[in-house]
């Protein structure tokens, strides 16, 4: 495989770099101590303190992979990363997941890629990190709540999965689907832990967003296996969009004709659209999108409100995969 | 333990549980130590802890009425106006922190978002009642004091329905407090029928 260049796909603001956060692992872990312990302060804050002796934590491994040629960014400490999630299958409240998710199995996995394609293939587990080579990425992520984040994530390019499987003509459109296992997700097994949502969580790109070299699969972050909590085994990143279009824990992958539905979408059409591109001019009916609020260190005096990108600013990689498109209709 | 005496431990409480708990959250969430995001944390510990506060108060009067503690009247007005202080945190965080002291933002979001409005609203109420809340001016407004003061009733639905408002998709927490809240104000049909 031919090496990526980086430099075009990486975070190049003129911020500073973080690199202590990134390196120093254990003032991470004293960090995560403290915001267990003080997470019993936030209103609805049940059972908490997965990191305490009588809750397992799970166990991610250290991966091989390229590491992004230069940091560029603040990056939001791992800490935050893996407590702060949106995954109403472990729960609706941002600490949920990290508490609910700790003893999620993983291995084994399959990871199904079907439908419109020449050569459908199934991964195991061990194939999500060894079919490709891995490598190091550090986008923004931009949740539709108008908060986001700097994450180095590790993965391969979704195209290069397609071009193992060969889409045939008549691929239009790659639809994802998230694990259906109630035993293992409450919030698949009770409306009211899993926010009202039909499970299994259904995602979709078009093909061509799907071949845009920026779109990642994910299968580590902080050079280490995902945590469940964030999407384990192998979860979507899409950077120019919100974070809802960026699927966890995938099993199907499937190439189709049509536009697949997508869940969000299902569950309130007026607030999310199929296309979810971040842009500040369209706001949300219900506030605004034009900033946003920046997750990295400080706490609540920290000064973090920053201007939204067109397409979180990765424009000059895919704007053009919407040129003639009235991106107000098709939000 | 005389009536005096209850009424003093337990506005000591009311004192201490209030004050404790607000001022843990500010100093963990200003250390950082609140979550990844100690400016959502803090607007929804304020926002919550103000309606906690607000049904409470509301609790009082029909608690009198059913066991004739009418001592327990002397403490309503300290949950009324500590509900008025956290709803006043909860105005200032989000300006401070969640806005950051962006002007034009601020009025925006105020503006264009029906949630907000209906928020702000019920924060104006609940200030008009904080301020008419001392004894003297009480006095000199005679009957038109409880007129006044029968606006807690709008100010609480309306912070009900501004936390229904602003929920992404799980509504049982919100439902949860119609239902308190439905309960609470059927103790006083009395009041809306004989309008």
């Amino acid at each position: 495989m031919k090496p990526v260049k980086y430099s075009k796909y990486n975070e190049s603001e003129n911020q500073v770099t973080d690199e202590k956060i990134y390196r120093d692992r254990r003032q991470v872990l004293k960090s995560l101590g403290f915001v267990g312990a003080s997470s019993i302060l936030a209103p609805y804050a049940h059972g908490i303190d997965w990191f305490s002796s009588n809750k397992k934590t799970f166990e991610t491994s250290p991966l091989k992979y390229q590491a992004a040629s230069s940091i560029a960014d603040t990056l939001t400490p791992e800490a935050k990363v893996i407590s702060h999630n949106n995954f109403y299958e472990f729960g609706t409240a941002k600490n949920d997941p990290a508490e609910n998710a700790q003893s999620f199995k993983v291995d084994p996995w399959t990871l199904e890629i079907s439908g419109e394609c020449e050569k459908p293939i199934t991964l195991n587990y061990d194939d999500l990190f060894t079919t490709f080579d891995l490598q190091e990425r550090i986008y923004r992520f931009r949740c539709v709540e108008a908060w986001s984040m700097v994450i180095p994530w590790i993965g391969f390019q979704l195209s290069e999965l397609l071009k193992k499987v060969q889409p045939t003509s008549r691929a239009k459109y790659v639809a994802f689907e998230t694990l259906f296992d109630p035993q293992q997700m409450p919030g698949q097994k009770s409306r009211r832990i899993g926010g009202g949502i039909d499970y299994p969580y259904v995602e979709g790109l078009r093909i061509d967003e799907a071949q845009n070299p920026l779109t990642l699969l994910s299968v580590g972050l902080y050079g280490k296996t995902l945590p469940p909590q964030n999407g384990a085994p192998i979860r979507l990143v899409v950077p120019w969009k919100y974070g809802f279009k960026s699927i966890k824990s995938i099993v199907k992958i499937k190439l189709v004709e049509k536009m697949p539905p997508t869940t969000w979408n299902i569950l309130a059409p007026n607030e999310y659209g199929f296309y979810a591109n971040v842009n500040p001019q369209v706001d949300h009916p219900r506030w605004s999108q034009a900033s946003e609020r920046r997750i990295t260190t400080g706490g609540l005096l920290a000064r973090n409100r920053v201007a939204t990108l067109p397409f979180n600013g990765y424009g000059e990689q895919v704007a053009h995969l919407y040129k003639s498109m009235d991106l107000r209709k098709f939000y | 333990m005389s009536n005096q005496h209850k009424i003093w431990l337990l506005k000591l409480i009311i004192h201490l549980f209030s004050m404790g708990l607000i001022s843990l959250t500010y100093f963990n969430a200003l250390n950082d130590n609140l979550g990844a995001d100690p400016v959502e944390a803090v607007l929804h510990f304020t926002g919550i802890g103000a309606i906690n506060l607000l049904l409470l108060s509301l609790v009082i009067s029909p608690l009198v009425r059913q066991w004739k503690l009418s001592w327990l009247m002397q403490v309503r007005r300290l949950l009324g106006l500590y509900a008025f202080f956290y709803a006043l945190c909860h105005v200032l965080s989000f300006w401070a922190f969640e806005i950051q002291f962006n002007v034009s933002l601020f009025f925006e979001e105020i503006i264009e978002r029906p949630y907000i409005t209906v928020g702000l609203v019920s924060f104006m109420l609940l200030m008009a009642l904080a301020i008419t809340s001392w004894s003297k001016i009480k006095r000199k407004m005679g009957k038109s004091w409880q007129k006044l003061h029968n606006w807690v009733y709008l100010a609480i639905t309306l912070a009900v329905i501004h936390f229904y408002w602003s929920v992404k998709s799980d509504l049982t927490e919100p439902l949860i407090y119609f239902i308190i809240l439905v309960v609470l104000l059927s103790f006083r049909k009395n009041k809306f029928i004989r309008k």
